[in-house]
């Protein structure tokens, strides 16, 4: 559950794999924009793009890498060098002491490897549901599929606030379950993240765009429902299951207010809840090396997955795609 | 590991107790017979990992926290029906006032900084013919980064003494060292810079796909009626644009309105209650009471929160059907 309506909010993307492919070669055999080849010929455009150009490069890479890259140098540099000239190049001293310290003392470890449990959780909760539910709707289709589809699109309109409390209360007291308690417990995270209704409208949205013609035949050639949902719609499926594994991942490693709630033992909680509460605890440069090693693996997967990540992204403009 | 955790339907694993009787046939055992035959069955069993959760984490909350907003509760007693007594302790808090004013300058402070600017990146990226790619990349980085981790980091950039990151760089152009987070003045301003920087990566990236959906004749035409570049951007770039502006603008309001962590971690609340939003009195309200709980008037104001924010995605939904079919 996050606070802020990053992805479930997106709109509904129209993507079918024919579709997409005709997209990707407009956008190739796109040859103009704003500023036409007869504009470029004039020499003040000439000059002032390419003034814009420059001040966009240098604007990006302040905003966009500066940050991370302040925050790679002083992951390794000595507390005092950080305080007193936060913007020194050349450190006096490289402490890589630090990171070792951050790992090993600061139990970022420990923490890290919780960080991974709950996205990976996460991630498996949210394809399950997503997927059965997606099939279940779109190519099965019961009679009351109609009233499913409603009762899923309300919750869209639910801000997640009105969930907080007493979903916290459901957590503490589970239904069902006599006097156990989800607290401290990853399910008390994976759950209520398998609740997503905008993942179940991604994933049946794409089921609907497959061609109909293939489930009859292997409908015909004797594949019952979950032989045509294994072997047949998942493998076709591949785009829109990494679309919402990208989404799962990320929003489990982001999450600080709900895992913060019901994970309250120190021993199981993610980096994202760990990191404020040792921040008072231990010095600046081994907090910031523990920030730096929080921030890797996320920007490792980006920059391995650019593609994935980017096109999520993108759906949201797909506007009158 | 201790309940609904169903493996993922790959075999026939029929013996599924059936959730919740949706179509209950409870005529007769032939029509049972016949149902099952016919997919029914199966069907429920692709369901009820949907039926399950949504049901436990989503249904039923919503409908309690209706329930829970004319009641006291604090979880060892049975609850109580209180009527309005809630609505009425909050809209009597004196902090209320100051949280929806802060959460509303927030938005527009949001609005402000965080609404063009991606607009005129975007718009400028697209004009780059080699290196898109790259140019997008470095415009997404900030959002990959982990929002407490951004935060954290900032808050460091926003050191008050003179030595600190920002205020050197303002010592650069002669500018005296501002006090950031710690005065009630600039705390907020300082809030929404970085919740700017950590979203506009987003914003940006869906700018440019809907600016590869303008059609490139539209620009051809304006030409030949002899328009600049500016005329272009003007009359053509921006009017083709404006159903995603609009649905980007609600989607903006609908997030500065829940805004928790920036506040949560920068500031607790202060200096002086400057930050105080309404998600973290509704917070404050039912964790960090000192006299336990107050889950009613935490569910009393969210309540009223929720009201105004569906109607604005209610709003949002309507539009983007309408603009996606037309």
């Amino acid at each position: 559950m996050t606070t802020a309506p990053s992805a479930r909010d997106i709109r509904l993307p129209r993507l079918s794999l024919k579709s997409r492919r005709a997209k990707r070669f407009d956008d190739e055999s796109r040859d103009r924009g704003i500023v036409s080849d007869f504009d470029g010929k004039k020499r003040g455009v000439r000059l002032g793009m390419g003034g814009v150009h420059l001040a966009l490069f240098v604007g990006l890479v302040v905003a966009g890498l500066g940050p991370l890259l302040w925050l790679a140098k002083s992951a390794v540099t000595p507390t005092q060098d950080t305080l007193r000239q936060p913007l020194a190049l050349w450190p006096n001293g490289i402490d890589w002491q630090n990171l070792q310290s951050a790992w090993v003392e600061v139990h970022i470890d420990q923490f890290f490897w919780n960080t991974i449990v709950i996205a990976a959780g996460s991630w498996f909760f949210q394809l399950l549901v997503a997927t059965t539910a997606g099939f279940a709707l779109s190519v099965l289709r019961p009679r009351y599929a109609p009233i499913l589809n409603g009762a899923i699109l309300v919750t869209l309109f639910i801000p997640a606030v009105v969930l907080l409390v007493p979903l916290y209360l459901t957590i503490v007291n589970p239904p069902l379950l006599g006097d156990v308690s989800l607290l401290n417990n990853y399910l008390a995270v994976w759950l209520p993240a398998a609740a997503n209704a905008f993942n179940i409208l991604l994933v049946k949205r794409f089921f609907d765009a497959l061609p109909r013609e293939v489930f009859e035949a292997a409908r015909t050639d004797g594949a019952g429902p979950f032989r045509l949902f294994w072997s047949i719609v998942l493998p076709m499926s591949k785009p829109i299951l990494g679309v919402v594994s990208v989404f799962a991942i990320i929003a489990a490693w982001k999450d600080f207010l709900w895992p913060m709630l019901v994970l309250p033992d120190p021993a199981v909680q993610p980096l994202s809840v760990r990191l404020p509460a040792v921040q008072g605890s231990i010095e600046l440069d081994v907090f910031l090396a523990a920030l730096a090693i929080s921030t890797l693996i996320p920007v490792v997967l980006f920059l391995l997955f650019q593609g994935v990540f980017l096109r999520s992204a993108g759906l949201g403009g797909a506007v009158k795609g | 590991m201790t309940l609904t955790a169903k493996p993922p339907a790959a075999g026939p694993s029929a013996s599924e107790p059936a959730p919740p009787s949706r179509p209950a046939p409870r005529k007769r055992a032939r029509n049972l017979r016949t149902w099952v035959q016919g997919g029914g069955l199966s069907t429920l069993v692709f369901l009820a990992p949907m039926l399950i959760v949504f049901a436990i984490f989503s249904w039923s909350p919503i409908v309690q926290s209706i329930v829970m907003s004319f009641q006291q509760t604090n979880l060892l007693d049975p609850p109580t029906w209180v009527g309005l007594d809630n609505f009425a302790a909050v809209l009597s808090d004196p902090l209320l006032g100051t949280a929806v004013l802060n959460t509303v300058y927030f938005a527009v402070l949001a609005l402000l900084f965080g609404f063009p600017l991606p607009i005129l990146v975007a718009v400028l990226m697209s004009e780059v013919r080699r290196g898109k790619g790259f140019y997008s990349a470095l415009a997404y980085l900030p959002v990959v980064v982990p929002p407490v981790v951004a935060v954290l980091l900032w808050k460091v950039f926003y050191d008050a003494s003179p030595t600190g990151l920002f205020n050197t760089i303002l010592g650069w152009f002669g500018i005296p060292a501002q006090p950031w987070l710690q005065s009630s003045a600039t705390a907020m301003p300082s809030l929404v810079l970085e919740a700017t920087w950590a979203g506009a990566g987003g914003s940006i990236i869906i700018y440019l796909a809907a600016l590869l959906a303008v059609p490139p004749e539209l620009y051809d035409a304006a030409e030949v009626d002899g328009a600049s570049i500016w005329n272009k951007i003007w009359h053509v770039t921006l009017p083709q644009l404006r159903g995603i502006l609009f649905i980007m603008l609600i989607l903006q309001v609908i997030a500065t309105a829940q805004v928790f962590l920036e506040p949560y971690l920068f500031t607790g609340g202060g200096p002086n209650n400057a930050t105080v939003t309404i998600l973290l009195l509704i917070y404050r309200y039912a964790f960090q009471n000192s006299l336990g709980g107050d889950y009613g008037e935490a569910t009393a104001l969210s309540v009223m929160l929720a009201v105004v924010l569906a109607l604005l995605s209610w709003l949002y939904f309507r539009l983007t059907n309408r603009w996606s079919t037309s």
